[in-house]
């Protein structure tokens, strides 16, 4: 139902407080389902820190939606054709919560029985993230130290060449 | 906002909690929820939280910008380097078994040390996000 209002509303304000609540509740669902570290990082980025970022940018462009000025059908039509592909995909897919399922029987019982042994750290999560797949944080990481690096070249030069240009009206920003 | 006094007064309260919190989350990542992620961004959150309440200038005297970039760049390096150091303790890149004589001490420290360096990278880049979206001014008026 959030999510349906986030679609229809066209105050980008009321958008970005129903996202931080779509989060929230996101995270609450995650809890339910006993994952903790998930709902940990879904509450502390999607509720906290994605919510502030977009005030931050809602303070830059303003906080109207401009309303379509044609109505999308090929998008539509490119979206329903997708959607329908994905779910025809998902019925080979193996019965949901079958313990049977491969995901269940190929590397995560010995993550979680031996893990303790090998590691010696109680938390599997952790130890699964850090160790057994320590490769794919490492991408993680550098994928977070790549977005910060797209996001000062843009932002920090884009201000100084307005610098340049506007340098009689300028009050040094 | 600088003339708020309870916002004030109620963030010079809260903030030590956060970076309390933040630690507490980062070193007890091994035995609960939470690790170097979670942590970076809490305590990021904790000067992102100075920055709304005292003004961003205020923020960046405590933590200029360079620094947090520079953060976020340390914190890959950190990552990187437990690996080149497991590589030369005569281990495949990251294998943290080797880096102490017990594998499963080897491991922990591992582990502690890659946790510190995606804490670092996250910490630095969420400020560093916040720094630029805020401190860009409104480009039409």
């Amino acid at each position: 139902m959030t999510a349906v209002a986030l679609l229809r509303i066209r105050n980008l304000f009321a958008v970005v407080m129903l996202a931080g609540i779509y989060s929230l509740l996101s995270a609450g669902l995650f809890t339910v389902m006993d994952a903790v570290d998930v709902a940990f990082t879904e509450a502390a980025v999607g509720a906290g820190i994605s919510t502030v970022l977009m005030l931050g940018t809602l303070a830059l462009v303003g906080r109207k939606e401009k309303a379509p000025d044609r109505h999308p059908v090929l998008p539509l039509f490119v979206v329903l054709v997708t959607g329908a592909a994905l779910v025809y995909g998902s019925l080979d897919m193996p019965p949901f919560g079958d313990p049977d399922n491969p995901i269940h029987q190929h590397v995560a019982p010995r993550y979680l029985e031996e893990s303790g042994e090998e590691i010696g750290v109680p938390n599997v999560v952790t130890s699964v993230l850090a160790s057994y797949r320590g490769y794919d944080t490492m991408g993680e990481t550098t994928v977070i130290f790549t977005a910060v690096v797209g996001v000062l070249l843009l932002m920090a030069t884009r201000r100084r060449r307005w610098t340049e240009e506007g340098k009689g009206d300028d009050d040094g920003g | 906002m600088e003339d708020r006094v309870i916002l004030r007064v109620g963030a010079k309260i809260l903030i030590p909690h956060i970076l309390l919190f933040a630690l507490y989350v980062q070193f007890h990542g091994d035995y609960g929820p939470g690790g170097g992620f979670q942590a970076g961004v809490i305590f990021a959150s904790a000067f992102i939280l100075y920055a709304l309440i005292y003004g961003l200038a205020h923020a960046k005297r405590v933590l200029p910008l360079g620094f947090a970039s520079f953060c976020a760049a340390l914190g890959v390096v950190i990552y990187a380097g437990v690996g080149v150091a497991t590589l030369l303790k005569g281990g495949v890149f990251l294998e943290y078994g080797v880096l102490r004589h017990d594998p499963v001490h080897g491991q922990e420290l591992g582990i502690l040390l890659v946790e510190l360096g995606v804490f670092t990278t996250v910490f630095g880049s969420m400020v560093a996000f916040f720094y630029s979206f805020t401190g860009r001014r409104k480009s039409r008026s």
